[in-house]
């Protein structure tokens, strides 16, 4: 015991006087250790490497195109839009069948309470609350994120995500932020508590918290699913089956570009105010190009991703599903809890070009953002319009019913792409950053940017005449 | 702005280096853990660094050391000194 304190004195005095020695000799020690590590590196690799030029090559030309001038852009954009493509036309049919199925078995569900006689309120709150929203979050959910995880997966694993980073850099200097936050960004795509945990890349600590504090303006997994389904209903309901993909697409991606934008406006503004300091050093590695290994990708993304982020979608959904029941069916006087909450939130939610309903769905969504969309659907099916959902048109007719328009549809979406992070984002945060100020204001700045922007849209469409 | 100017004729600084063009490395003018980091990656002097590309503005830059292609902004490369091959 004695004798490893002791060895323990010793060794932080000698760390003491190593550490004196090396700074008086300025970069000399360090530099001449670095310099003969690469010599005897050196000399090893030219006895036993041999060098095929060919994969050299092949990863040069792919950078001429990819972090062109001229090109470069075009290409980011065209794969995000690709991707989004990909994902919503190849969820549109499985996530019906997956509807199909488990709403078939709430029916067998409501055929057993009732045969064993169970209340009414028993049955309300398993079935009608805690399964059907856990039906929603499955059948909503899991086939975008299937596709969506292993398509982001490959692009992570070609090498090309870097790339995306050098060719972003230039605009992140200018709101004096480091480049690499294009990479949390991409993170922040499948998860934004992820998103928050990569930023540890970003060596100085300031542009680390912005790159905190701002990555929750890129939707995130949970939230595509809503983005989808508003923009499925209304941007793309009319048109034909082929083109709606495609225009909903459009539409996701135009989401995302407010998101960026939005990105490095707050990062400027905060650089220059609450985090004022210069545009530090990057230093950025661009890999070689490889060969995906296709396998590991579907095991990393099934496994790692899908089933993590599902597992708590559900986790979250079950109880939230209960509770949305009760308080939309305990009722107090003339009308249920939540429609009095609802109708509390309606000035400021109208405000903003939303409605109670929707304001409320978001705040009961703080713990997962992927059950915002589900708890909207059952507080406004409670309020009276009991009809089957087992189609886009159904669904676009339960949200007119309710008094949407265009500008509700538009204003939802912005809010979802811009408001507070889910619960476990905020918790992340806060371990990250080990205060409570950052995570406070890690809710406070985009819940802000939220309420004004979609106040100002609000507000402009109905001066200008264009929206009740 | 040390290290702006090179300390004698036949040195440049990398930044100044064109694209597809070679040299070595002679100095760095970096200080404490961006020094460490950059001679980490392999830019030690009397190294051969080759100029591959510029970013869409010309910044930042990417260089290829020792088989390796690293990125580094304008401002850090201007403080490498360096030898035109």
């Amino acid at each position: 015991m004695n004798n490893t304190i002791i060895g323990h004195n010793l060794l932080i005095e000698l760390k003491r006087e190593a550490q004196k020695k090396r700074l008086a000799g300025g970069n000399i020690y360090a530099d001449k250790i670095v310099s003969d590590i690469f010599t005897n590196a050196e000399d090893i690799v030219h006895k036993n490497v041999v060098r095929k030029d060919k994969q050299i090559n092949w990863s040069q030309k792919a950078d001429n195109i990819l972090t062109s001038k001229i090109t470069g852009y075009p290409i980011m954009l065209l794969t995000l839009g690709a991707i989004l493509w990909i994902t919503i036309s190849g969820a549109n049919v499985p996530s019906a069948i997956l509807a199909d199925v488990l709403f078939r078995f709430q029916d067998v569900l409501t055929g057993i309470f009732m045969y064993l006689g169970a209340p009414d309120w028993l049955h309300g709150v398993l079935v009608l609350g805690a399964y059907r929203s856990l039906a929603w979050v499955v059948s909503v959910m899991l086939p975008p994120m299937a596709i969506f995880f292993p398509l982001f997966t490959l692009l992570e694993d070609l090498g090309y995500l870097p790339r995306v980073s050098f060719n972003l850099d230039h605009i992140f200097k200018k709101a004096k932020a480091c480049g690499k936050q294009s990479l949390t960004m991409c993170m922040g795509f499948g998860c934004n508590a992820a998103g928050v945990i990569s930023c540890r890349i970003i060596d100085s600590p300031r542009e680390r918290l912005i790159a905190i504090l701002t990555n929750n303006f890129v939707p995130c997994n949970g939230r595509f699913p809503t983005l989808i389904a508003i923009g499925m209903i209304f941007g793309a309901g009319n048109l034909a089956l082929h083109l709606q993909s495609a225009a909903v697409a459009g539409i996701i991606t135009g989401m995302i570009l407010i998101g960026i934008a939005v990105t490095f406006i707050v990062s400027w503004t905060l650089s220059r105010t609450l985090l004022k300091g210069e545009a530090s050093s990057m230093v950025l590695e661009l890999p070689p190009y490889r060969r995906p290994k296709i396998l590991a990708v579907l095991y990393r993304s099934f496994i790692d991703r899908t089933i993590f982020v599902l597992r708590r979608a559900v986790l979250v959904a079950l109880p939230a599903g209960a509770i949305t029941w009760l308080v939309s069916n305990v009722y107090v006087g003339e009308i249920s809890i939540l429609a009095h909450t609802a109708n509390f939130l309606d000035p400021v939610a109208l405000a903003i070009g939303l409605d109670g309903f929707i304001l409320l769905a978001f705040i009961l969504g703080l713990p997962a953002n992927e059950i915002v969309f589900p708890i909207l659907i059952m507080s406004y099916l409670s309020s009276g319009y009991m009809i089957e959902l087992d189609s886009l048109t159904d669904l676009q007719i339960l949200l007119v019913n309710n008094g949407w328009t265009w500008l509700t549809a538009l204003c939802t979406m912005l809010f979802c792409l811009l408001h507070w992070p889910c619960a476990t984002t905020l918790l992340t945060a806060l371990k990250e950053t080990g205060s409570k100020k950052w995570s406070f204001l890690t809710f406070l700045i985009p819940t802000g940017v939220a309420f004004l922007v979609c106040f100002i849209v609000a507000q402009s469409a109905r001066l200008l005449g264009l929206a009740p | 702005m040390q290290g702006a100017k090179p300390k004698n004729k036949s040195q440049i600084t990398l930044s100044q280096i064109k694209e597809g063009s070679a040299c070595t490395i002679a100095e760095l003018h970096l200080e404490g853990l961006l020094r460490r980091r950059i001679m980490d990656l392999g830019f030690v002097p009397g190294t051969a660094v080759q100029c591959v590309r510029k970013g869409p503005t010309g910044d930042p830059i990417a260089y290829t050391v020792r088989g390796t292609t690293i990125a580094l902004r304008k401002e850090d490369a201007a403080k490498i000194n360096v030898f035109m091959a």
